[in-house]
């Protein structure tokens, strides 16, 4: 069967991703979306450097991220290599911050169904409570829409009770349209949440492929009454793009996305700029980005 | 170890005022006549107040009809020696008033809102800018008359009146002003009575610009002001933007006098949803379409047409964003939806509004808040609607939207076209042939594709049929303003 695109028109999300991005977020409405902020991170490195003393330094910034501030919540989750899982997951014990891995041949996703489905059932095993999957670009641009989807459903069910994140690593899709067909396929073949890149791509999270994937999100829940959550990942390196993503949740969703159950900022650098834009709401001056360990 | 509770919290947006100390008003303004700010003949004083408050922001003088002939014999005075300069000369002074309006963009804009009740972000976002930009555009065409006119010698029309609306204060009195000078002639603004704040800006700002006296009046105050400039023998040509009754007045009081005349008027234009359209962003279309600026656009998209296959789904997701709207203060740098601009005007829209439910109209407005002093009204849309229904024909001017249903293409042609009005209308596909040839049969002056309430000032903008006649804009805007010498 020939694919059914929907038709989206660049230039009027581009319009509205940028309006939103307009909204004036000062004084206790920025102190509150920056903790909702760093609430939402899924704290990543996903670098071959990494190492078990990297991440176990990451993960205790994960929990407490500014010792100084113990408002600022902990993150959501830390988010690794498949190989590191069991080092973050004994570094967050008890904490509540959850294990995320990458999976299924990250982040190009060129290698076997076996292979991809032998990578999840590792993450899962070794104690990932959520899985960050790839789709397959290959399949999808060369227009084979149910194998797009059938690998999906195979690793949803290899997840077990993981939860599963599809990354459509939207620079490589080429088009608004693609954007929306794609985030349609992965919900229908049983996504978790839907994310917007790698994060080794050109771009990432653009406002516009945002809003898009928020819409398509809202759009399938009203066909079907499934809710599905979306990650941001890529290019949110500022405190200003996270508050700016937290706005198109708000109003393209409801507030009822605004929960890290629904709603994740994927990241790595942007959680010092977060700290250092809240204690500046504090403190009224800014601070140096020695304030805050890196990690 | 700091662990908050989850999603226990809801997050809105704290109150963002723009800040309004930066602002210095006076006490009360004069006229402003022959290069000055003037006593009127008669003393007449009166306020101009803020819709979102009721508040008065301050004095200003009415113009008498004493007021009005002088202000016609000095800009006659001026008009040979403005025409006679150097054609660069005058797109000079015009280049200076743009970068003025730029410089004290964010005090015009602060301005505009406070007079009439629009939301900063459209004021500092739409008017201001656009009104600079149409200032640069006609600078441009200055020393260029005679390209706009396919090689023609050309030659000013001499003194012009003009009337302009509260819908857009700055942006009109730009849209007026800035061919016209262009062009070598003088001219008389008169800014509406409820919002002529920025016009008196503007007068400052043609001071600061060395502008020569007489080359700009501005004379405030109500339609009698109007009346007066259009019954004085000594002017060439009125421009008038308002409503169609007023329109057909001055057209009357002008026939047979020799006065040149252009009136951009109502409108209750169509904005057409196809079936193949990208659904979400024709919905942003919509509520920019009707719901920007409080409706308060002549060329509001005020009739939806959507096709049948869609009705349902689109009406559910238009109803869902227009929930989302955030109506209130309008200083408020988050605020979609302003106050309207005066109680003249929310009765009238109250009054349409108690009619389409009267015919059988269903309504629905948005659940919202609203402030209690000022003039309110929340954004309302109606379904069910027949085109024999009065708020399917006439200009409501609020932010209120009626929806008409239609199955075919030549339906929805024959709908749009089936009104009094000819002004602009929108169409909503992806198929970009479809969309050239319904263009191409619409009797509309503007008709945007895949947007809404788009402006440029190189784009020609009027209408048809009692949407008025002439045209503003681009270099078919100079026209008006021109006589064909040879």
């Amino acid at each position: 069967m020939s694919r059914q695109l929907a038709h989206v028109d660049r230039v009027g999300v581009e319009e509205r991703a940028a309006a939103l991005g307009a909204r004036s977020i000062k004084t206790t409405a920025k102190q509150q979306g920056i903790r909702l902020a760093v609430s939402m991170l899924d704290l990543t490195t996903l670098e071959g450097a990494d190492t078990a003393g990297k991440v176990r330094q990451l993960c205790a910034k994960a929990v407490c991220p500014a010792p100084a501030m113990p408002e600022i919540p902990s993150v959501a989750a830390i988010c690794v290599y498949p190989a590191l899982v069991t080092v973050a997951r004994e570094a967050l014990a008890g904490s509540g911050v959850k294990t995320a891995s990458v999976a299924t041949g990250f982040p190009a996703g060129q290698v076997s169904l076996e292979a991809k489905l032998r990578d999840t059932e590792d993450a899962v095993a070794a104690g990932a409570d959520e899985i960050d999957m790839v789709i397959s670009r290959e399949a999808f641009l060369a227009g084979d829409d149910l194998r797009v989807m059938r690998e999906v459903s195979r690793i949803k069910d290899a997840c077990g009770d993981a939860h599963l994140k599809v990354i459509l690593e939207t620079a490589e899709l080429g088009s608004y349209d693609h954007v929306r067909h794609a985030s349609m396929l992965a919900m229908e073949a049983g996504a978790d949440f839907i994310k917007t890149s790698t994060g080794k791509a050109a771009s990432g999270a653009t406002p516009g492929v945002c809003l898009v994937m928020l819409e398509a999100i809202r759009d399938y829940l009203d066909r079907s009454g499934r809710i599905v959550g979306f990650k941001a990942a890529g290019g949110v390196s500022t405190s200003k793009a996270a508050l700016h993503r937290l706005v198109m949740v708000k109003e393209t969703l409801g507030d009822d996305w605004l929960t890290p159950e629904r709603f994740r900022i994927g990241a790595s650098s942007v959680l010092n700029d977060l700290l250092m834009q809240y204690a500046k709401t504090e403190s009224g001056r800014y601070g140096r980005s020695e304030d805050f360990s890196r990690e | 170890m700091s662990v908050e509770p989850r999603a226990s919290i809801v997050w809105d947006y704290a109150p963002s005022p723009e800040a309004t100390d930066h602002l210095r008003l006076s006490e009360r303004y004069g006229l402003f006549i022959d290069g000055a700010f003037c006593e009127p003949a008669q003393a007449r004083y009166e306020p101009t107040i803020n819709p979102a408050t009721e508040e008065t922001i301050t004095e200003v003088a009415w113009a008498g009809p004493q007021d009005v002939q002088r202000a016609i014999e000095t800009a006659r005075a001026a008009q040979p020696r403005w025409a006679a300069l150097p054609d660069r000369e005058r797109g000079k002074y015009l280049f200076r008033i743009a970068r003025l309006i730029q410089e004290r963009a964010r005090e015009l804009a602060v301005v505009e809102t406070l007079d009439g009740g629009k939301p900063l972000r459209e004021s500092r976002d739409v008017d201001i800018p656009l009104a600079a930009a149409h200032f640069f555009h006609y600078a441009g065409w200055a020393d260029k008359l005679r390209y706009g006119m396919v090689a023609r010698d050309v030659a000013a029309l001499g003194v012009v009146g003009q009337i302009v609306p509260w819908n857009f204060p700055l942006l009109m009195a730009a849209w007026k002003l800035a061919p016209a000078l262009a062009c070598g002639n003088t001219a008389i603004l008169k800014p509406a009575e409820t919002t002529p704040l920025t016009a008196l800006l503007l007068a400052e700002i043609c001071q600061e610009a060395e502008l020569p006296a007489g080359v700009v009046s501005i004379l405030p105050g109500d339609g009698a002001v109007g009346a007066a400039l259009v019954r004085s023998p000594g002017l060439d040509k009125i421009a008038f933007t308002g409503s169609t009754a007023v329109g057909r007045e001055i057209q009357t009081e002008l026939a047979g006098r020799g006065v040149e005349l252009t009136l951009e008027l109502g409108g209750k234009s169509a904005n057409i949803v196809f079936e193949d359209a990208a659904l979400d962003q024709a919905v942003e279309g919509i509520v920019n379409g009707i719901f920007f600026n409080q409706g308060h656009v002549c060329c509001a998209g005020s009739r939806l047409l959507i096709q049948e296959s869609v009705h349902d789904e689109l009406i559910a997701k238009l109803w869902t964003r227009m929930g989302r709207l955030r109506i209130g203060d309008p200083l408020d740098k988050n605020t979609d939806v302003g106050a309207i601009n005066s109680a003249e005007q929310l009765e009238r829209i109250e009054t349409l509004v108690a009619a389409g439910e009267e015919e059988g109209a269903t309504r629905r407005s948005v659940a919202c808040s609203l402030p209690e002093r000022g003039y309110w009204f929340a954004p309302t849309l109606f379904t069910e609607v027949s085109p024999a229904h009065r708020i399917a024909e006439e200009e409501i001017f609020g932010p209120v939207v009626s929806v008409l249903s239609f199955r075919t293409q030549a339906e929805a042609i024959e709908k749009a076209n089936n009104s009094r009005y000819g002004l602009a209308a929108g169409i909503w596909t992806d198929k970009g042939a479809k969309a050239f040839e319904v263009a191409a049969a619409l009797r509309a002056g503007v008709v945007w594709q895949n947007t809404y309430n788009h402006f440029d000032p190189t784009a020609a903008f009027g209408g048809y049929k009692e949407s008025g006649f002439g045209r503003e804009g681009g270099s078919a805007g100079l026209r008006p303003y021109l006589k064909v010498v040879r």
